[in-house]
């Protein structure tokens, strides 16, 4: 009995390398988000006006080299149009004086909750789903409240883009949706235009629960492998008709169809996950299906299984030195991200917290300075790549943000000082080159709807 | 590597024989917070005492230098919104003995002290953060319960207790009103009721202990716990956020005198003349800025600057347990939004002693103080400092704690399996 489900699966795997992609090739497109028949939920985000920009004099930490000092910035088109030293710019440019200051890419979070379970943490606002324990066939954006007044103050800490996710209270709880943190009547006005979906998966105490969920670790794996199963022949249902046409088309499933996405590596694994071993029996359920892990979330016990992570090519959103709220979370380190980064595993901090989210650099800046402490050898680019390019690399969007290269997009965050100071603020945040945060002036502090007529809070909130 | 492992081990514990050593901080930046910051002078610590402080300091021969030089020497820091040797791990209701629980409002009797555990992990790894002293509180219901203050070194829960009971815990806010029936109205019936029956309690004990007195509406031992505030012999600390909130609280503190210090704040702000006028103190966590619930609509990072500014005592604390060891970055915080650095040490060390009344002893650098000290690489709100030497009541305190050790067992996934790092060997 065992035998034959083991040449079973085995079977499956084969066929699944023997098929590779063709769904992708089918259903991808300009206009088309990766995993949907058509637009209608493709992205609406417009950039918002912006005039050229120059920031003179700074320090401008690109992340891909060493800090270039006494440097400029020119941002037009929504772009980074040129990085030197006396750079000649358009007329009718904004010139800033970025002496003593200092210039990163905007920041990156993989874990949000930010307009999802949205303060004020009111039973009405908890919109994370949990509603089962697998639950694919949910979209974390479709709970989105963008007057969540977490938004502005997360740009006033420099993020640019996040990715909010559902759960974590389900075995898979769904898509992600990557936003870029900008103000917006909609949800759909925020994604961010060709960014992959996640599918959020969560391992150890949440989801084993028990009352209608696995009540045991093992009982999780054996959840996740039976929704892998089913979704591999709903795949293949499905590629084989998309590639020959013939016959009447297969009946549509939503939550298979996420997890179909999901083995042909068009959704990227975005796996909730504290302890070692538990990561160690997802990276074997990503070999058993033939899947990657795109990334951990929490991973407070990264540290023990590092060269596993860097093997797989996966990446782990940890917190600098946050522990014990679960048993699960007991043996967290503040040497977690500088010892998986040293081993070459992608490295990420993450907030998983409207009030983390402000300060992403100062839990870097701790992370770092810890791994340093402990006699590891980190650069501060490194250190930055935690916050910015593995962030965006995570998401999939690490050929339009994360770096400040020529031609990216003008995703970019003016410091008031060295970003790894505690004291350091974002004195300004562009966002595709327009401003969407101005630390001096009131009127670019934009306001939630929600926040509108509580008197005397005004200003200074950020 | 094990070798060194075994080396540093051996060093970890000949240091705990240093007690009584005499010891000279020599050449660092001191910080005593309750005078002048003076340049390149020395702390002499003796007996667990700290004997002389100053910019030429008499060492005696023999004494052990700890040469300071380019450092920042501070009082240990204390923080007064914990519930260290109360909890181990938060989810784990087994390991938190910081609530009565049930269905009482009223639980002012509850000592916490009686489940102090002094070998909690969570204390090595705070202490590692320059917290030397804390409170240890009681939370849920409507009064808590009594806290305790303990300095973070010692074998018995007797060794680490500063003061007990330190204060009496409550709140005013929307869960401590759900104890008392659900209205804030009926919250303050309930706590007026308890503090007449205590008052007319003590006025007429003969008359309860033979059973003559009308029907009070607490029990015995409770009647006899809030004496404490109502002779002001402990403050009263309550949990208020919204500015209505402690409006209500400061009534309530004036109709009964009460020692009130409010906690939580986030809306001080709103009536910080208030709280200025009636010398009532807050303890505010300085990193909030968003409306977490709806008594919390006008929290704001520059709140505990506008209370400095009007002249309320701010003191700062994490109101956190697992992560108090990261106080010095609320007092970076708080310097990040605009207070004064010097404000932001003292709302860290000698401000909690005042309001907690351990001044005497604790909170800053004096001669005769107990001799909590914390030598900084560097500006000690900065992530790129950190504790360099750290002495509770004289002792200087290993660098080891429960992580440290998953720490060096996890350095290197090099060899045999991690499991047997640190252990004797006689394998080459």
């Amino acid at each position: 009995m065992h035998r034959l489900l083991a040449t079973a699966s085995r079977v499956l795997l084969v066929l699944n390398l023997a098929i590779p992609l063709l769904a992708q090739t089918a259903t991808d497109s300009e206009s088309t988000r990766r995993g949907t028949p058509n637009d209608a939920w493709r992205s609406t985000y417009r950039p918002l006006p912006s005039r050229p920009t120059v920031i003179r004099n700074t320090t401008i930490m690109t992340v891909t080299g060493p800090e270039l000092e006494e440097t400029d910035i020119f941002l037009r088109d929504g772009k980074i149009e040129a990085i030197g030293e006396d750079l000649d710019v358009d007329s009718g440019t904004v010139e800033i004086d970025g002496r003593a200051r200092y210039v990163t890419p905007g920041l990156i979070d993989t874990h949000s909750h930010v307009g999802v379970s949205s303060t004020p943490e009111v039973g009405a606002h908890f919109d994370n789903n949990e509603t089962g324990a697998t639950t694919p066939q949910v979209w974390v954006e479709h709970s989105v409240w963008p007057q969540g007044p977490g938004f502005s103050r997360a740009v006033a800490g420099g993020v640019t883009s996040a990715q909010l996710l559902p759960g974590s209270g389900d075995l898979i709880e769904g898509r992600s949706a990557t936003i870029k943190l900008v103000p917006a009547r909609t949800a759909q006005g925020m994604l961010f235009p060709g960014a992959p979906w996640g599918l959020k998966m969560a391992c150890g105490e949440n989801p084993k629960r028990g009352d209608g969920y696995p009540d045991t670790r093992m009982g999780n794996v054996a959840g996740y492998r039976a929704a892998f199963i089913k979704a591999e022949a709903y795949r293949l249902k499905w590629d084989k008709w998309l590639e020959s046409q013939e016959g009447a088309r297969p009946e549509r499933d939503l939550g298979m169809e996420t997890l179909a996405e999901a083995l042909r590596g068009n959704i990227f694994l975005q796996v909730h996950c504290y302890r070692a071993e538990e990561m160690a029996n997802i990276l074997q359920l990503a070999k058993e299906f033939g899947m990657k892990v795109r990334s951990f979330h929490h991973a407070v016990e990264a540290y023990k299984v590092r060269d596993l992570l860097a093997e797989h090519g996966a990446a782990a959103s940890m917190w600098s030195d946050w522990w014990g709220a679960k048993m699960e979370m007991l043996d967290g380190i503040p040497e977690n991200v500088p010892l998986v980064s040293s081993a070459g595993a992608r490295a990420i901090v993450h907030s998983d917290s409207d009030l983390g989210i402000q300060i992403l650099n100062q839990d870097a800046s701790k992370a770092l300075f810890s791994g340093r402490r402990a006699g590891l050898t980190l650069s501060r680019e490194e250190a930055l790549r935690w916050i910015t390019a593995n962030p965006a690399w995570a998401l999939g969007i690490d050929d339009q943000v994360g770096t400040l290269e020529v031609g990216k997009n003008a995703d970019v965050v003016l410091w008031s000082a060295d970003p790894f100071s505690i004291y350091a603020r974002a004195d300004a945040t562009w966002i595709d080159g327009a401003v969407v945060y101005d630390r001096f002036r009131a009127e670019l502090q934009y306001r939630s709807d929600f926040e509108l007529g509580i008197l005397g809070t005004e200003g200074n909130r950020k | 590597m094990t070798q060194t492992y075994l080396v540093s081990l051996f060093l970890l514990c000949s240091s705990s024989l240093a007690l009584s050593q005499t010891t000279a901080i020599v050449g660092g930046r001191i910080h005593t917070v309750s005078g002048e910051v003076i340049e390149e002078g020395t702390v002499l610590l003796e007996d667990g005492r700290i004997r002389a402080v100053g910019a030429s300091v008499h060492i005696p021969s023999g004494a052990r230098r700890i040469e300071s030089a380019g450092k920042i020497v501070t009082p240990g820091l204390i923080d007064v919104g914990t519930s260290i040797g109360l909890l181990e791990v938060k989810s784990l209701t087994d390991t938190a003995d910081f609530s009565v629980g049930g269905e009482d409002a009223i639980r002012a009797a509850f000592r916490v002290s009686d489940g102090l555990n002094p070998h909690s992990i969570v204390i090595p790894i705070t202490r590692l953060g320059g917290v030397t002293t804390v409170a240890t509180m009681p939370s849920g219901g409507a009064l808590s319960g009594q806290g305790a203050i303990i300095d973070l070194d010692g074998t018995t829960a007797t060794d680490l207790i500063v003061r007990d009971p330190a204060a009496l815990y409550g709140a005013f806010n929307p869960g401590a009103a759900e104890s008392a029936g659900g209205a804030r109205g009926a919250l303050a019936l309930l706590l007026r009721e308890s503090l007449d029956d205590a008052r007319y309690y003590a006025m007429n004990k003969n008359a309860y202990d033979r059973a003559v007195l009308r029907s009070l509406s607490l029990s015995r031992l409770d009647l006899e716990a809030l004496q404490i505030v109502l002779d002001k012999s402990v403050p009263l600390i309550l949990h208020a956020s919204r500015a209505a909130d402690i409006e209500a609280a400061l009534r309530l503190a004036a109709e009964y005198e009460l020692d009130l210090t409010i906690m939580g704040a986030e809306e001080a702000w709103r009536r910080r003349e208030q709280l200025a006028a009636t010398g009532t103190a807050v303890i505010v966590k300085a990193y909030r800025n968003l409306p977490i619930q709806f008594d919390q609509l006008g929290s704001r990072f520059d709140n505990a600057i506008l209370l400095v500014e009007a002249g309320v005592q701010v003191v700062l604390s994490t109101l956190d347990t697992h992560n108090a060891r990261n106080l010095r970055f609320e007092a970076g915080q708080a310097v990040r939004h605009g207070m004064k650095w010097q404000d932001a040490l003292r709302a860290v060390t000698l401000s909690p002693a005042e309001v907690m009344r351990i001044s005497e002893t604790h909170g800053s650098l004096e001669a005769g103080k107990v001799a909590n000290v914390v030598v900084w690489s560097g500006d000690p709100f900065e992530p790129a400092s950190f504790a360099e030497h750290l002495f509770i009541k004289g002792r200087e305190i290993e660098h080891d704690s429960r992580q440290k050790r998953l720490f060096e067992r996890y350095k290197s996934l090099e060899g045999r399996p991690v499991q047997y790092l640190g252990m004797p060997t006689s394998e080459p």
